[in-house]
């Protein structure tokens, strides 16, 4: 029995069972073709994460972002006063999560490639793109950069899904998607 | 004590002796005493820690939503420390002690530092909740930096980790006595070998919570002035996670006990068997680079080599104990004349006893509601789908709930008769309890992942956004999901209240065993015709038909979801 030493004190010698062994082989090449999906999800599939970071400082980003905010934005988003940049094609936009708030909002065109730079101020927070369901991790110090292709119009949220204290339920963004002017 | 055959006898080195009137098996009164408190202990961390929980589920149910913002989150603190930590290691060292003393017919080793590790244990997990309880670490389980927590959170986790690396050592040094003693012959028991995984896992969890709860503990007074949020991750992790693969080994050793102690069951092979634990010690840790696929500043590469092959090759190993359990149950049952059709071995199995029933559904839930769904979550790109949403806790509710809870509550209705020497109470109520629990922990487990693919975050409490100056409405049928969630909360948390009722009753005012009522029912089952079940040696062994049914229904599932969540993630915006 399991509690008990084996019987046989040679049990490393004992055969195998033909059903284990069969089950091992399985098991062990079902892992081969999960590795290779893996993998070739990098060579065929289009969503993948990329592996561009670069280190900044809080205020380094905060810089960056008003930049762009100051040469893009086009409105204001409803009443919130948070404005609403509508980059240029292909650059580089910034999205900066801070207590409590993702900012600014981005206005991007359908079909178009952008790269997405994204960091923190403060604490971690969580870049949950709804309703695509895209989570990303995002950290203070550290500048994520993602080349990102909305594919459908719309309105989209951001909401922070890395818990960052009592506002953390109130921290939504938005991204809208336009099609192209 | 009416039970003692022979008045307790001073073995070797003056530790105490009683013989078990139902094994035969020396009990070393020390490491008796101390599996009695550290269980008892664990109970009580159990109980607090799962109603909190309950609470927590209450509040995410937006029909009720019970508990306001800052209780939420302080309690969701507490009930991730009290049951994924305190509730699981207190138990897993009366699993060390039982696994080392008992089942090696030994004594255990410096007893003294046994209770100085308990008491450590008691105080390091006292600290730790009041810090939480006071409001100013609701940090979460995880504390990721730099949100700070108040010092003493640290600290009561650091002392405690303390303790239960002194307790570690204490089962290593009973393994080095059992050794030179002579009290056992050949190898180890097979147990004892899954024992010796989970201790070995243990001392590399503790390290690495060390290494960095040290520093924090530091920052958090200021002796420290940055802690990098990406570095306290990765090795956080290295605790965070690997703790896990300390409940998974202990869990799978209490299979395999259970199977033997009831059914008679031997491992088919034990070659196999014991390499799939030593796959664990080996790859498991790497593992925990799952918890880092969305983070920024780590490779696709080492994503990849730490999530693929060295998550799969301790895969494999669950995948392994996965068919060799039932299979061991099995080939125990069709020897002992359960032989007709496929599946008479399985229904005629003792699903009346909740040792069993609890490990039968302890194997089902972590195989297919937790095992499936970790390997998923653990792909570098499905993650992306997946990282921070409410599937996350609903995988790990299925492994660390389902699989572990049900496995220690399981071998719990073992242990009171065994070790505390009491008849269980309430026999209906215990015999009904791992179908309660098992039941409601399913559901929350499963809803919480549905409302997890619709996108719903973890950690949140208010997913309707009402104080948000921006919206986002999910879907209606997330909103459906919280409901049945909280709804099988009530139902796993009434599970557990029965769990700790039968216990609890049982220990401090049951009737003590006496040797009539062990004759009437005894707690193992005579394994007479089970003795002569295997004898090792694939020819000897017999057809395994039902096995081979389940093991296929369980993979034919595992790939068609995991084919699912590619197609999930192939309609969402493209990255790169």
């Amino acid at each position: 029995m399991a509690i008990s030493p084996p019987e046989n004190k040679l049990w490393w010698k004992e055969p195998l069972s033909g059903v284990e062994i069969t089950w091992v082989g399985i098991a062990f090449l079902w892992g081969l073709v999960m590795f290779g999906t893996m993998v070739s999800w990098h060579f065929v599939g289009k969503q993948n994460l990329s592996n561009e970071t670069y280190r900044t400082t809080p205020d380094a980003f905060g810089e960056k972002v008003e930049a762009m905010v100051e040469r893009f934005q086009v409105r204001e988003e409803g009443d919130t006063g948070v404005p609403v940049v509508h980059p240029t094609p292909g650059s580089d936009v910034y999205m900066l999560g801070r207590l409590w708030e993702w900012w600014p909002v981005l206005e991007l065109e359908k079909g178009q490639n952008y790269r997405l730079h994204l960091s923190s101020t403060d604490w971690q927070h969580g870049f949950s793109l709804q309703p695509q369901n895209i989570n990303i991790q995002v950290h203070p110090g550290y500048d994520m950069v993602l080349t990102i292709t909305p594919d459908k119009a719309g309105e989209y949220a951001v909401v922070c899904n890395e818990f960052c204290g009592i506002g953390h339920h109130t921290m939504v963004g938005k991204i809208h998607v336009v099609d192209k002017k | 004590m009416a039970v003692d055959t022979q008045a307790p006898s001073r073995g070797f080195s003056g530790a105490s002796y009683r013989t078990c009137p139902e094994t035969g098996l020396k009990v070393c009164s020390q490491a008796e005493a101390l599996i009695k408190v550290n269980a008892v202990v664990a109970v009580v961390f159990l109980a607090v820690g799962g109603f909190f929980g309950l609470l927590v589920a209450l509040t995410r149910w937006p029909a009720v939503h019970l508990l306001p913002a800052d209780w939420f989150y302080l309690l969701l603190t507490a009930h991730g420390a009290d049951v994924l930590l305190f509730w699981i290691i207190f138990f897993e060292v009366a699993v060390l002690y039982f696994a080392s003393a008992i089942i090696l017919n030994c004594r255990l080793a410096a007893p003294k530092w046994a209770w100085l590790a308990f008491v450590l244990m008691v105080v390091g997990a006292v600290v730790a909740n009041v810090a939480v309880l006071q409001g100013e670490s609701s940090v979460m389980f995880t504390s990721y930096v730099p949100m700070q927590a108040a010092p003493h959170f640290y600290l009561g986790l650091i002392v405690f980790a303390v303790g239960a690396l002194i307790a570690v050592f204490v089962f290593f040094g009973t393994l080095v006595i059992a050794k030179e003693e002579g009290s056992y012959e050949g190898s180890v028991p097979l147990v004892t070998f899954g024992a010796i995984t989970a201790a070995i896992i243990a001392v590399f969890t503790i390290a690495s919570g060390a290494i960095i709860l040290i520093p924090t503990f530091l920052w958090s007074v200021g002796y420290i002035s940055h802690i990098d949020p990406l570095m306290y991750k990765v090795i956080w992790w290295g605790m965070g996670h690997s703790s896990q693969q300390i409940n998974v080994s202990a869990q799978v050793a209490i299979w395999y006990a259970v199977a033997a102690m009831l059914l008679g069951a031997k491992p088919l092979s034990e070659k196999v068997s014991r390499m799939a634990f030593l796959m664990y010690i080996l790859f498991l840790q790497l593992a925990s680079a799952h918890h880092l696929l969305v983070e920024p500043g780590v490779s696709s590469e080492w994503k990849i080599f730490n999530t693929s092959y060295a998550l799969y090759l301790a895969v494999l190993g669950s995948m392994i104990h996965g068919m060799s359990i039932p299979g061991a149950m099995e080939a125990a049952q069709r020897r002992a004349g359960f032989n007709n059709g496929m599946f008479e071995w399985l229904r005629k199995a003792p699903w009346g006893n909740p040792a069993f029933s609890g490990v039968a559904l302890s194997i089902v839930i972590f195989g297919f509601l937790g095992g499936i769904t970790g390997v998923i979550m653990g792909t570098e790109q499905l993650n992306l789908i997946m990282h921070n949403t409410l599937y996350v806790p609903g995988h790990f509710h299925a492994t660390v709930v389902g699989g572990t809870t049900l496995a220690f509550m399981a071998i719990t209705y073992l242990v009171v008769p065994l070790i505390f020497r009491k008849e269980i109470m309430f026999k209906k109520i215990a015999q009904w309890q791992p179908y309660v629990f098992g039941a409601g922990i399913s559901g929350v487990s499963l809803f919480m992942m549905g409302a997890g693919t619709l996108g719903v975050s973890r950690r949140h409490w208010d997913i309707g956004f009402s104080d948000a100056a921006m919206s986002f409405d999910y879907p209606a049928t997330a909103f459906l999901m919280m409901g049945l969630n909280g709804i099988s909360a009530i139902l796993a948390s009434l599970g557990g209240l029965m769990f700790v009722l039968v216990v609890v009753c049982s220990v401090f005012f049951g009737k003590a065993r006496t040797p009539e009522s062990i004759a009437a029912s005894p707690t193992l089952p005579s394994t007479g015709t089970a003795e002569t079940v295997t004898t090792y040696g694939s020819e000897k062994h017999p057809k395994l038909p039902g096995t081979v049914v389940l093991v296929t229904v369980f993979f034919v599932a595992f790939v068609l979801y995991y084919y699912v969540n590619w197609k999930y993630l192939s309609e969402v915006w493209p990255l790169s």
